[in-house]
């Protein structure tokens, strides 16, 4: 009986030490699945989830405080992937965070600008480029296309404009969505 | 010609070759247009960057625009005239978009500019050289895809043979055929020239067995030249055979690795068009102006092959065949299984065309409707690249293109056999057409989000050492303030200090201190 308890009580603490020890061992930085649920979400910045930014919207749904409808830019592909990640059902974008459109690149009407810097402070992701009292010109191949400068503007000088499409750009239609192009013979 | 060993693909179709009325006819010269429009794009990868203005003059041959990376091709003026506009134009592309042209008002002295000097003893240069002169000559593969072939040539070491591909498998098109007919010569020089480039000493001509004057003239050619390291192989007409992996794996057994190429395995494949490109280039210091286009159906008076310079508007090829019929009904580029409808003919011929098909309405039957898949297997009989196009089917339908990898979508050679396999009409190369762009974007998407966070994440961590660093500065303030306590000597000090430091500062014109 005694020898029992004895055995027992040491197995305890040799599996407590071993599991103290990796703990601090094999310590993981921050979460993983903030870092999964981040690579998903389209880094757009744009605040439209009410979080201010895509990490913080990441570490929302992983704590289950906000749900994975959230975000316009990444549209049905992101609910999806999200959905797949977390196992839960995919559902329709909600529509209090907005409306799905196609992708926008902001565009500074340069004569207008008086060189306030305000847009500057307001792009989340500096791609503006400009200085007090110059003119400012975003750099749209860095663009996010998140609309955060458009109200900041005191002259309203920046427009959305939607991305053309190029032959690089351009993808073909779903066959449902479609007429038939070119038939098989 | 010798009978060596062939092996066979899976799948295929033998489909009816349809080249009859074209190939009866010899190769015709369309006149140069009066006006050229030359896409800037006409090959895989970045377009062309401009070298000319509008307004100046451009002799036939002249670059007027140079490549903007290493996957991108020169593009030459077809003939002498002034560049009036540099502009988007639409394009002979599926999307029927438009994109960057350059166009040329020709003068009709088809004046030649002699930058490139003919290289006719090739046998003394390096690789490197001929490599240059390709590039330079904007030489890109003529058998539809259009990749620039001198990345092509500089991607292997170690090649086992160089396999010109004059299997042209896909019904209507027989502009490789014509040019094998009338020009073996210029084939062979190309061959020399290839070889010579990737210093190697064998060369396969595959030519398909349905074309047996093609086949003489080059055998004739060959032995007339006494050359002995090419030979000449007929092989069974299966269409997609002209596919370089299927070509590959007829000729020598082997199996080009899934995401792979073929100098992977020791093998270059080149089209029979590409190698009389190349051995223009060289030998006579011609750059690439103009192509064999085949320009067929029943919706042109005479069906023929035509040598026409690059930019010409369609509409001066189907003139060149004696008009319209009044059974024209579709403007297709490509042949019968690959081909894509055109919006109208004034788009100009490009590098990668190798044929107009301008279909009655008995020739392209209208598809009926599809019918539900019915799990019948005959999809993946017919596939040349052995997929399973019913699963990659049914997840690109369902929109799980993530799954769509796992079958090896992009081995998809996009040949149209299972649309034709297929008893329920089911479009299955659509589908896959659409998941592959779908996926490409994707892709970029990606890549654009990553390049989103690690700047919105250097933005916030600027944001934050800066306040950090301001937090600091005001502690270090209050505590100088702090020290100088009740002494109101040092109390002045540092206030006049602090106003000096003002005012120079305003003399140097220079900002206020960051608050």
């Amino acid at each position: 009986m005694i020898s029992a308890v004895v055995v027992i009580a040491g197995l305890a603490m040799l599996f407590g030490l071993a599991l103290g020890y990796a703990a601090v061992r094999f310590r993981t930085e921050g979460d993983p699945v903030v870092d999964r649920i981040d690579a998903l979400l389209p880094q757009t910045q744009c605040g439209q989830c009410s979080f201010a930014g895509c990490r913080p919207y990441a570490e929302a749904i992983a704590v289950g405080q906000a749900d994975i409808n959230r975000c316009p830019p990444g549209g049905e592909a992101t609910i999806r992937a999200l959905a797949d990640l977390l196992e839960r059902d995919p559902k329709p974008l909600d529509p209090e965070s907005g409306t799905i459109k196609p992708r926008t690149v902001a565009v500074i009407d340069e004569p207008l600008c008086i060189g306030c810097t305000l847009c500057i402070q307001a792009c989340p992701v500096d791609a503006i480029l400009g200085a007090g009292k110059q003119m400012h010109t975003v750099i749209a191949s860095e663009c996010t296309g998140c609309d955060l400068c458009v109200a900041p503007c005191p002259v309203d000088c920046i427009v959305m404009v939607e991305e053309p499409v190029t032959l690089k750009t351009w993808k073909w239609p779903r066959p449902e969505d479609a007429a038939v192009l070119a038939d098989r013979r | 010609m010798s009978k060596p060993r062939l092996w066979r693909f899976n799948g295929g179709l033998k489909l009816d070759a349809r080249t009859a009325p074209a190939a009866t006819q010899p190769i015709a010269t369309v006149p140069v247009p009066a006006r050229l429009i030359l896409p800037l794009s006409q090959h895989v990868g970045q377009p062309a960057d401009p070298v000319v203005a509008v307004g100046e003059r451009v002799l036939k041959g002249q670059p007027i625009a140079r490549p903007s990376g290493y996957i991108a091709a020169k593009v030459h003026a077809s003939s002498s005239g002034t560049v009036v506009e540099i502009c988007d134009h639409p394009v002979p592309h599926p999307s029927g978009l438009s994109a960057p042209c350059v166009v040329i008002e020709t003068d009709g002295r088809d004046e030649p500019w002699d930058g490139y000097e003919p290289l006719p003893a090739f046998g003394e240069l390096s690789a490197t050289d001929l490599r240059a002169r390709v590039r330079a000559a904007g030489v890109v593969g003529l058998g539809g895809a259009a990749f620039p072939t001198a990345v092509k040539l500089g991607a292997g070491s170690g090649l086992k043979m160089l396999i010109l591909n004059g299997a042209e498998c896909e019904p209507y098109i027989c502009c490789d055929e014509m040019l094998l007919r009338e020009r073996p010569g210029e084939v062979l020089a190309g061959a020399q020239v290839l070889l010579q480039a990737l210093e190697i000493g064998r060369c396969c001509i595959a030519i398909e067995d349905d074309k047996p004057l093609a086949l003489q003239a080059l055998v004739d050619a060959i032995r007339a030249a006494g050359e002995t390291r090419i030979e000449v192989v007929s092989v069974p007409a299966v269409y997609p055979e002209g596919g370089e992996r299927q070509l590959i794996k007829v000729l020598t057994g082997e199996e080009v690795p899934a995401r792979g190429v073929p100098p992977d395995i020791g093998y270059l494949c080149q089209n029979v068009g590409t190698a009389a490109a190349v051995g223009r280039a060289v030998l006579r210091g011609e750059p690439l102006i103009s192509r064999i286009v085949t320009v067929t159906g029943e919706g042109v008076v005479q069906p023929r092959n035509l040598e026409v310079r690059l930019g010409t508007p369609v509409a001066e090829l189907v003139r060149a065949c004696g008009g319209y019929t009044d059974r024209a009904a579709h403007l297709l580029m490509g042949g019968a299984m690959m081909g894509f409808p055109l919006s109208d003919d004034s788009l100009p011929v490009i590098k990668g065309m190798n044929c107009i098909v301008v279909a009655s309405r008995d020739e392209i039957r209208p598809r009926t409707a599809a019918m539900p898949c019915i799990r019948c297997g005959e999809c993946a009989e017919a596939c040349p690249a052995q997929l399973l196009p019913q699963q990659l089917y049914w997840h690109a339908r369902a929109g799980e293109l993530d799954r769509l990898d796992e079958y090896h979508l992009f081995d998809c050679i996009e040949c149209g056999c299972c649309d034709v396999a297929c008893p329920s009409q089911l479009p299955l190369t659509q589908y896959f057409r659409y998941a592959k762009t779908e996926l490409w974007a994707r892709d970029r998407d990606r890549t654009r989000s990553d390049l989103a966070r690690e700047r919105f994440e250097a933005r916030r961590d600027r944001i934050e050492s800066e306040q950090e660093a301001r937090r600091r500065r005001l502690e270090e303030k209050a505590k100088a303030v702090d020290q100088t306590r009740g002494d109101e000597h040092a109390r002045k000090a540092m206030i006049d200090a602090a106003l000096e430091r003002v005012q120079a500062r305003r003399e140097r014109n220079e900002p206020d201190e960051p608050r």
